[in-house]
């Protein structure tokens, strides 16, 4: 990507402010609701603001490279330092609000942020802990002053001081001079990842990066000025970065700033996003709100929910890909859209949303097709810091529940013999930094970047799937490929199912633990007047197990219609006595099976399995809360379940 | 005023004040029983001050005397250098003293917003008829208050059940709306009748810790009832220590913690 392509002007993210306030000066650019009434700035405003704060950072003692930690709610103020710095060719380094101080010791370690500028006193407060710990800051800017009064200022001041002396300061052209001579290689942000192992890494992304994959991103989608987002996913997570700062400064439009985290749906209610994301989660959540909900309303209230909801969920997701829909069920539609969807989408502040995109993790296609069938145009995309956010993403008209959509303008992908997923894309990180053994092993000389992940490109459409972590998928006796993850996840999806490990990597067939979810179960039993004393009693109830056999039936059948995945059905599986847990080693804090552990413990469960016994007796070793150890006894029922024989004729894809 | 002179800064950089209410020989009697017996002690301007003791120590009735709703039968209540004559409660609300309630006294029926701008009351000048055919001033008061109530929604973190019904809280979140509105006054003086009572150590820490702050920012002077001896201990800087109706203790934490009256009539000795 050439800079012809961004425009002749557009060098840093405070170039396109300077043209937004040219283009857009008078319409809103940033909304914060406070004392229950939404303030709004225009990017004239904004611009004026950002000024003052870049000004006041000079006074400071700023220094072009200085990094600048930025942590905090999502507010404007925050986003303005972000840009401020950018103008006086410093480094924004936003960081998660929640982090321990240890991570945010080593943070400021590790980038040398010599300036910081955070919400209130709790940040404050780390800030000084982080210090201790050997942190050096020169000044920390904090933007609420409640509670920091008879703290020690010397090197400490509030966001409104440090615009006043920006302000009163007469170093304008100075600042002016070093925001013209910003690059698009400059450094636009620098994020840090998590990191399963080790050490968070910090990823550099120039500007380039950003103003290219929010440009692209920005196309693919339409999004323009006028449209409005939510900002109230954490700073430090490089989509909130993109959308709040990348793709809000290229298109011109508003980024609208909850009251505080807990007021975020009345918020979102009363803004009406026409752009929103959300992991799985915040979707899932709202959902069971709905549910919930109706079940305590009227009679009349549940049939026409149940009725229409039933309607859209036949014809919704085809009429938003815009598919041929019958004259009667359009109108049908129609009337639902009047009396149930209309109503309920404004309920979930959602009426209207153009683009809504979950990414993450997987989202149950349930929770997905019920969002769709209400007209919610909710879509999934694929992507990393690394690639400043966008791998894949699904095109309008072309949205399915199990892809994570085509590449992203710009992107390529390549598929290694591994399975696993490469991208090269104008949105490739630069480097991690001060790491250059990590950016050696990750981004290749070429710009190919390993995602970890291991997926296929479906043939037909393009779409991408991603089946498992690389390091997860495996391959079976005779060689066909075995990603266990892909399985679990869809038995996952049953509300009945809290838990499955499936295992076959090097045999001729897989099989599967699973955990029932007690609450979903406990309800069922309850409703049907089923009694039991105990979690292993209902978990090797036989209507319990009759039920996990027609899930994993169901899963069976879906997993079959896939040719690639088709050998990784379920022939074999057991009901668990008791949930797998963290204390006993067979999850991680983070609830994440440990399948090696699981598989090591019960290895007598897995022989069984194999071996055609069709009940096993065991006994396991548990630790209660208290330290105790004792002694689970338990005979499980083991059951086969219906497989589809691989060798079927080829279903194409025709959900 | 009385007393001015005297003030001083404590270890973590609050001033406190001269005089702001003193309590002389108050006795108080129902019938024959003698609640409080010749009490006198003084809350000063800035301070957390705490009144403490055993289950019927009288350290409610004691709240009730200084906000008016019992007039004692002996002894004299000198507020801001004044002796101050029996009152009504609304009048001594008018005086700048405001207080919450142990068993929490709000309109259940009323939103959140709405009970705090009831706290506002004594602020509000427009009369009926001008708040009927809302004039210009009623207006403008109108949104002077509201603003006031929003701040105190801002800085005690209720923004998010702003219009829900009081009915619909929870215990802890009525404490802290029952706190918002005595705010909403802009007291001189805050009465908090067993503020902890009922809650849980995480609600318990953050209900400290407003109280703190509002004694920091707003410099509120504050007095409270409470149970739970290790708050009491942490946030205030003077306590009286009351047992069946006598004071039996007076001074900061760590006198009144190694006083033995107290720990004999308060934290028990005969259990060995």
């Amino acid at each position: 990507m050439n800079t012809a392509d961004l425009g002749r002007d557009v060098r840093s993210v405070p170039h396109l402010l300077a043209r937004n306030v040219a283009r857009h000066g008078g319409k809103p650019a940033y909304r914060e609701k406070e004392f229950g009434i939404w303030q709004s700035w225009t990017w004239a405003e904004a611009a004026r603001e950002i000024d003052a704060f870049a000004l006041g950072l000079l006074e400071l003692g700023a220094e072009v490279g200085d990094h600048i930690a930025i942590t905090g709610r999502n507010r404007p103020s925050l986003y303005w330092a972000m840009v401020a710095a950018q103008k006086i060719g410093c480094v924004p380094v936003p960081l998660y609000q929640d982090a321990a101080v240890e991570e945010i010791a080593y943070a400021l370690d590790h980038s040398g942020a010599r300036f910081a500028v955070v919400g209130d006193q709790e940040m404050v407060d780390k800030l000084i802990d982080a210090q201790a710990e050997g942190a050096s800051l020169h000044h920390v800017i904090y933007l609420d002053g409640r509670g920091l009064r008879r703290y020690d200022h010397s090197a400490m001041s509030s966001f409104a001081d440090v615009q006043d002396r920006g302000r009163a300061s007469d170093r304008r052209a100075d600042m002016d001079a070093l925001t013209d001579a910003r690059t698009l290689d400059d450094t636009c942000v620098m994020l840090y990842t998590s990191g399963t192992t080790g050490r968070p890494k910090g990823v550099v992304l120039s500007n380039r990066n950003v103003i290219a994959t929010s440009k692209n991103s920005a196309e693919f989608d339409a999004l323009r000025a006028g449209d409005e987002v939510l900002a109230y996913l954490p700073m430090a997570w490089v989509g909130d970065f993109i959308f709040s700062i990348g793709q809000a400064m290229w298109t011109g439009f508003c980024v609208n700033c909850p009251e505080s985290p807990d007021t975020m749906l009345t918020d979102l209610r009363e803004i009406g996003p026409t752009y929103f994301f959300a992991p799985p989660r915040v979707f899932e959540t709202q959902l069971t709100t709905v549910m919930i909900r109706m079940e305590d309303a009227g009679r009349i209230k549940k049939w026409m929910f149940d009725h229409f909801m039933a309607h859209a969920r036949r014809v919704g997701p085809d009429l938003l890909d815009g598919k041929s829909v019958g004259l009667f069920d359009r109108l049908r539609y129609r009337l639902g859209d009047m009396l149930v969807y209309g109503p309920l989408k404004n309920t979930l502040g959602l009426s209207r949303v153009r683009v809504g995109y979950t990414a993450g993790e997987a989202i149950g296609p349930e929770i997905f097709d019920f969002y769709r069938s209400l007209g919610i145009n909710l879509k999934q995309l694929y992507g990393q810091t690394e690639a400043t956010v966008f791998i894949t993403q699904q095109p309008d008209g072309q949205v399915r529940s199990d892809t994570v959509g085509v590449p992203s303008p710009g992107v390529e992908l390549r598929i290694d013999d591994n399975g696993e997923v490469f991208y090269r894309s104008p949105g490739t990180f630069v480097s991690y930094y001060k790491n250059p053994e990590s950016t050696a092993s990750t981004k290749d000389p070429e710009g190919w970047v390993a995602t970890g992940d291991a997926g296929f490109i479906e043939d037909g459409t393009g779409h991408l799937r991603i089946i498992d972590r690389a390091k997860d998928v495996g391959k079976m006796a005779d060689g066909a490929m075995f990603a266990p993850k892909y399985v679990e996840n869809k038995l996952k999806f049953y509300p009945n199912i809290l838990e499955a490990v499936v295992f076959g990597a090097g045999r001729d067939r897989c099989v599967a633990f699973i955990n029932i979810d007690l609450n979903a179960v406990g309800n069922w039993a309850e409703r049907n007047n089923i009694a039991y004393s105990s979690y292993q009693e209902l978990s090797q109830h036989p209507r319990v197990l009759m039920q996990i056999e027609e899930h994993v039936n169901a899963v069976n059948a879906s997993v079959a219609e896939d040719p690639m995945l088709a050998a990784c059905q379920i022939h074999r599986f057991l009901v668990l006595h008791k949930e797998l847990d963290a204390d006993d080693g067979e999850m991680t804090r983070t609830r994440k099976v440990r399948r090696a552990v699981v598989g090591q413990k019960f290895d007598d469960l897995v022989t069984a399995l194999y071996d055609g016994s069709s009940t096993v007796y065991t006994e396991t070793e548990v630790t209660y809360e208290d330290g105790r150890k004792g002694k689970l006894k338990a005979t499980l029922d083991i059951r086969d379940a219906r497989v589809i024989p691989v060798t079927a004729p080829r279903m194409e894809a025709a959900e | 005023m009385k007393d001015i002179a005297d003030s001083h800064v404590t270890a973590d950089g609050r001033t406190i004040g001269g005089v702001l209410m003193d309590m002389r020989g108050i006795t108080l009697r129902f019938g024959g029983v003698e609640a409080i017996k010749d009490i006198s002690f003084d809350i000063r301007e800035g301070e957390i001050r705490a009144i403490i003791g055993p289950n019927g120590a009288g350290k409610s009735s004691m709240l009730n005397v200084i906000s008016g709703f019992y007039n004692p039968q002996e002894g004299e209540v000198w507020f801001r250098g004044e002796k101050r004559p029996p009152m009504k409660p609304y009048q001594v609300a008018r005086l700048g003293i405001a207080r919450t309630f142990q068993n929490i006294a709000l309109f259940e029926g009323m939103s959140v917003l709405d009970n705090i701008m009831t706290g506002r009351l004594t602020h509000m000048k427009a009369g009926m008829l001008a708040q009927a055919i809302w004039t210009g001033k009623a207006e403008r008061e109108e949104t002077e208050n509201r603003e006031a109530v929003e701040r105190i929604i801002d800085f005690l973190e209720i923004q998010a059940i702003r219009k829900t019904p009081v009915s619909r809280l929870p215990y802890g979140l009525k404490k802290r709306v029952e706190l918002a509105r005595a705010l909403a006054a802009e007291p001189k003086l805050l009465l908090l009748d067993e503020p902890m009572a009922g809650m849980n150590v995480e609600e318990k820490e953050d209900m400290s810790r407003y109280i703190l702050d509002v004694n920091d920012e707003f410099g509120t002077t504050v007095a409270l009832i409470e149970h739970d001896m290790g708050v009491v201990m942490d946030i205030s800087d003077r306590v009286v220590v009351m047992d069946y109706g006598r004071k039996i203790g007076d001074g900061t934490p760590s006198e009144v913690r190694n006083n033995q009256d107290v720990i004999d009539a308060y934290l028990g000795v005969a259990h060995d």
